[in-house]
């Protein structure tokens, strides 16, 4: 049965909306199937505004994994506003993939990668304007499995009413496994139906099916166990990790919208995963061993990406890209190769050292400077022997020394607030480091004309992380050391006028802790706010914190748990965690010993480049490190002297 | 030489040429300034050699006429592009066509010849599609339309709302006898009007002529009513537009 597309009626809506380019498609890179001559279904679904969805990396990999397989068909989908969703509700318009504009209902599976917990609720619309049944337990044989990965699948509890399934760790592989499990089961005529195909997808040990999972809870409200419900599916999921990335060079033709978004760039990832072991940073808990990809790849990749794609910046993407074993060949020999093409490369710098600039200054040989960011993440050296951030004050000084001498006139200074043990001093000194700052720039300079920006950031402590036990501050305490730090800036006229100071208010990361730690109690909330109009919850102008107070508290005392509970609260290391049946690799013993070497100040090293420190992940998934050098260079591109016919 | 200019200048503009591209179908959706991005990276695509502006942030040597509303179809736009090697029009043409999505579409290429692209265009043809209204309603409108000498109507504009006259710039407008066949929804009637407006200030664009028809006769379509660009171009006496590419075309004069 064919499957017809919403377009007709959804053009009637669009001269009425907003932006209506980013509804319509037609990016390059879209591909648009024959229904009828495909046999597996995805819909992929960022659950963000276009402009913020069509650059997910995620979304475009699979996208195109899935695309390459003959009888694979792959959409996309992305919240839509709320001026749409009205007129969609009065149209009886649904909710539509932006390819071929076909209804996500009829689709077989509806992926979803969460980045972070604040598109919850962008989901819940989604499912709505899709008519596909809110609960999973509702759903029927009809309706598409809803999926979710992304960073946040490694604690789906919260959402576990709403997904079908969960996928922890790179989806690479994993989509394709899925499709073979669904592509087998239609052929077979779809034996058991759903629930059939939900246990054959948990069967596989990596892909995790929260109905086949009971949560029974001690008086107090902590969890006192999650087991099985049933004998064939595992005790504990694992996550995936995908080696080689040689081998997965995606994306080869990357979506290149029409729409305005927030990246513009051929972004390419040269290494995955990162040991440097911030006690903060999720991304770097979960997504170990680190995994380069060799400097021959990256530069083919970039080449065949930009000829494809038409982008004139390039993105050096990592979670540390600076450690990468070939940096130094790799950035001059793309400067090289690029050098008088008005293409400019950058690179995420987050690495406080002076060899970060020489990478910068190779990238601007073209004479476009980007800008120079550094993350010594916490104020006071103490603070950050706790989060194990390795860097003095001296580092920072020397480097941004050496940035302001090189012709910066401007560099931005990364931090958080609300970290454990903080006290207000921590805080303040991250003024006083500012101050520093431009006394030795204005020096290295040799002229008052330079600038830095203080960004502050909440802290929001993580599941999987040592910081998951730890209790967070109250957003009060947030917003007072933030005005705090404000008058400590500016205490000082001279050097205050050349410091700029961004922030975020305390209350939306209180609502990220709440999502990010919380259980499957937590649905009922994410469910009243939807209910209340709760959506694009990322957004400032949107996010409303009244109204997520105001759904925990009808809704989290009949649990016998409120909002502190799951927020402000330190938790012990014999409580249950909400996550622990799902197997990011970590040792939940060297977690934990992290986490009182954290609060003794003591640091753990890289074990990229000293020996390892048990902290699990290699053997329990096995997997390993994966770094060059190669000792590969890159050769000189061959001038290009004539039109070229895109294909 | 000058002072804080980066090393290594920009390469000098040997030829410019002028092209006509289409905005067609769901894609006639894009903004100016999205057309603008995607056209930018078809040049990069095509690797056609674009010239570039001198500065620490150069930029590709293009150069716009106006431009159609955004979700407005149209035809017949033009621009002008500056590159630093000669190419032959009809290959820049094919490569950037096919560099673009389907749908921004590149029509015609040539190289450019003495005068400027903006003095070419002081008219726009256009035709409104008018998805279930009957043509004799239209007809009336129209009339009504036509027996008066100015017509106000109110725009939001960046300065706020606005009033001002759609009237006087419109120099023809007509329901069409197309108007018979439906163009959409089997069955259904669709009035087609053709609409020739002078560019003035403030331009008065199709969907003011709309207000305008509203205004003057009561006309309110149903749906939203789908509208295209014909044409651009030079009005002559006898109410006809000039292809402002015409002149390009023509044999280079001496000297």
């Amino acid at each position: 049965m064919s499957v017809r597309s919403v377009f007709p009626q959804l053009e009637q809506l669009l001269p009425r909306v907003s932006k209506p380019i980013q509804y319509v498609g037609g990016e390059l890179g879209a591909v648009v199937k024959d229904w009828d001559a495909t046999t597996v279904r995805w819909a992929l679904m960022y659950p963000d505004a276009y402009e913020v969805g069509l650059p997910n990396q995620g979304v475009q990999i699979l996208y195109e994994v899935l695309n390459e397989q003959p009888d694979v068909l792959a959409e996309r989908t992305y919240a839509v506003w709320p001026d749409l969703e009205a007129l969609m509700k009065e149209h009886g318009v649904p909710q539509f993939t932006v390819d071929a504009h076909r209804p996500v209902k009829a689709f077989d599976v509806l992926g979803l990668s969460f980045a972070t917990e604040l598109g919850y609720t962008n989901m819940l619309s989604a499912l709505e304007l899709a008519g596909i049944p809110l609960d999973s337990a509702d759903r029927g044989d009809d309706d598409p499995i809803v999926l979710a990965g992304g960073h946040a699948s490694f604690n789906p509890e919260p959402i576990a009413d709403f997904i079908d399934a969960a996928v922890l760790g790179d989806g690479e592989e994993a989509v394709l496994e899925i499709t073979g499990i669904i592509r087998e089961w239609k052929a077979e005529g779809r034996p058991g139906g759903r629930d059939e195909l939900l246990l054959r997808l948990a069967r596989t040990e990596s892909i995790y099916v929260p109905r086949f999972y009971d949560v029974d809870y001690l008086p107090d409200g902590r969890i006192q166990r999650v087991v099985p419900n049933r004998p064939d599916v595992p005790f504990r999921v694992a996550k995936r990790t995908t080696m080689d990335l040689d081998a997965w060079p995606y994306p080869k033709k990357p979506l290149v919208p029409l729409a305005e978004t927030v990246h513009e760039r051929y972004a390419v990832e040269i290494f995955r995963g990162c040991t440097r072991g911030c006690r903060f940073c999720q991304a770097g808990m979960i997504t170990r061993p680190v995994r380069e990809r060799s400097i021959t790849t990256v530069g083919q990749m970039v080449k065949e990406g930009l000829e494809f794609s038409g982008f004139r910046e390039v993105g050096l993407l990592s979670l540390s890209s600076a450690d990468h074993s070939e940096i130094g060949d790799m950035c001059s020999g793309l400067a090289e190769q690029y050098e008088g093409t008005n293409v400019s490369l950058s690179l995420p710098s987050t690495r406080v050292d002076a060899f970060n600039i020489d990478l910068a200054q190779e990238l601007s040989r073209n004479g476009r400077r980007t800008g120079l960011t550094f993350a010594p993440e916490g104020g006071s050296e103490r603070i950050r022997k706790v989060i194990n951030k390795m860097v003095t004050e001296e580092d920072l000084i020397r480097t941004v020394v050496t940035a302001y001498s090189s012709g910066w006139r401007q560099v931005k200074l990364y931090f958080m607030c609300g970290l454990p043990t903080e006290t207000d001093d921590d805080v303040l000194q991250i003024g006083r480091m500012a101050h520093e700052v431009i006394k030795a720039g204005r020096i290295a300079a040799g002229t008052k004309d330079i600038r830095c920006t203080v960004s502050i950031g909440g802290f929001v402590p993580k599941p999987h992380t040592p910081f998951q036990w730890a209790p967070m501050e109250r957003p009060e305490v947030i917003d007072a050391r933030l005005k705090m730090l404000k008058e400590e800036i500016n205490s000082d006229r001279s050097l205050g006028r050349a410091i700029g100071y961004r922030y975020h208010d305390g209350e939306p990361s209180l609502i990220e802790g709440l999502l990010s730690r919380g259980d499957r109690r937590v649905g009922a909330v994410i469910r009243r706010v939807w209910e209340k109009g709760g959506r694009f919850d990322g957004w400032s102008e949107h996010f409303s914190y009244a109204r997520w107070i105001e759904s925990a508290a009808e809704v989290l005392p009949g649990f016998g748990v409120d909002l502190d509970w799951f927020t402000t609260r330190e938790r012990e290391q014999a409580e249950v965690l909400p996550w622990d049946h799902l197997d990011s690799g970590l040792d939940k013993d060297w977690l934990w010993q992290d986490w009182q070497d954290s609060m003794s100040e003591y640091e753990q090293d890289d074990c990229r480049w000293t020996p390892c420190f048990d902290c699990g992940v290699c053997p329990s998934m096995d997997t390993e490190i994966q770094i060059g050098p190669t000792g590969k260079k890159l050769l000189p591109l061959t001038p290009v002297n004539s039109l070229r016919v895109p294909v | 030489m000058a002072k804080n200019q980066p090393p290594g200048g920009q390469a000098p503009v040997v030829q410019r040429i002028r092209l006509r591209y289409a905005k067609r179908g769901p894609l006639r959706f894009t903004s100016h300034r999205d057309f603008a991005r995607a056209f930018e990276r078809g040049l990069q695509r095509a690797a056609v050699p674009i010239a570039f502006s001198q500065g620490f942030n150069p930029h590709p040597k293009i150069s716009y006429a106006s431009a159609a509303p955004t979700g407005v179809g149209s035809e017949a736009e033009y621009l002008e592009i500056g590159l630093q090697a000669e190419v032959d029009p009809e290959q820049l043409r094919l490569a950037l066509d096919a560099a673009l999505s389907p749908g921004l579409d590149i029509v015609e290429a040539v190289v450019a010849g003495p005068g400027s692209l903006a003095d070419r265009i002081d008219a726009s043809r256009w035709r409104i599609e008018l998805f279930s209204v009957d043509p004799p309603v239209a007809e009336a409108a129209v009339k009504a339309f036509l027996e008066l000498d100015e017509v106000l109507v109110e725009r939001m504009t960046k300065q706020g709302r606005r009033s001002f006259d759609a009237r006087s710039a419109v120099t023809h407008i007509a329901v069409t006898d197309q108007s018979a066949v439906p163009s959409e929804a089997d069955g259904a009637p669709c009035a087609i009007i053709d609409l020739v407006v002078r560019q003035v200030t403030p331009a008065v664009r199709p969907d003011d002529v709309l207000s305008g028809l509203r205004v003057a006769a009561g006309l309110e379509p149903p749906v939203p009513p789908r509208v295209t660009r014909l044409a651009q171009g030079t009005l002559t006496a006898q109410g006809e537009l000039v292809d402002p590419l015409d002149a390009d075309r023509e044999p280079a004069l001496p000297g």
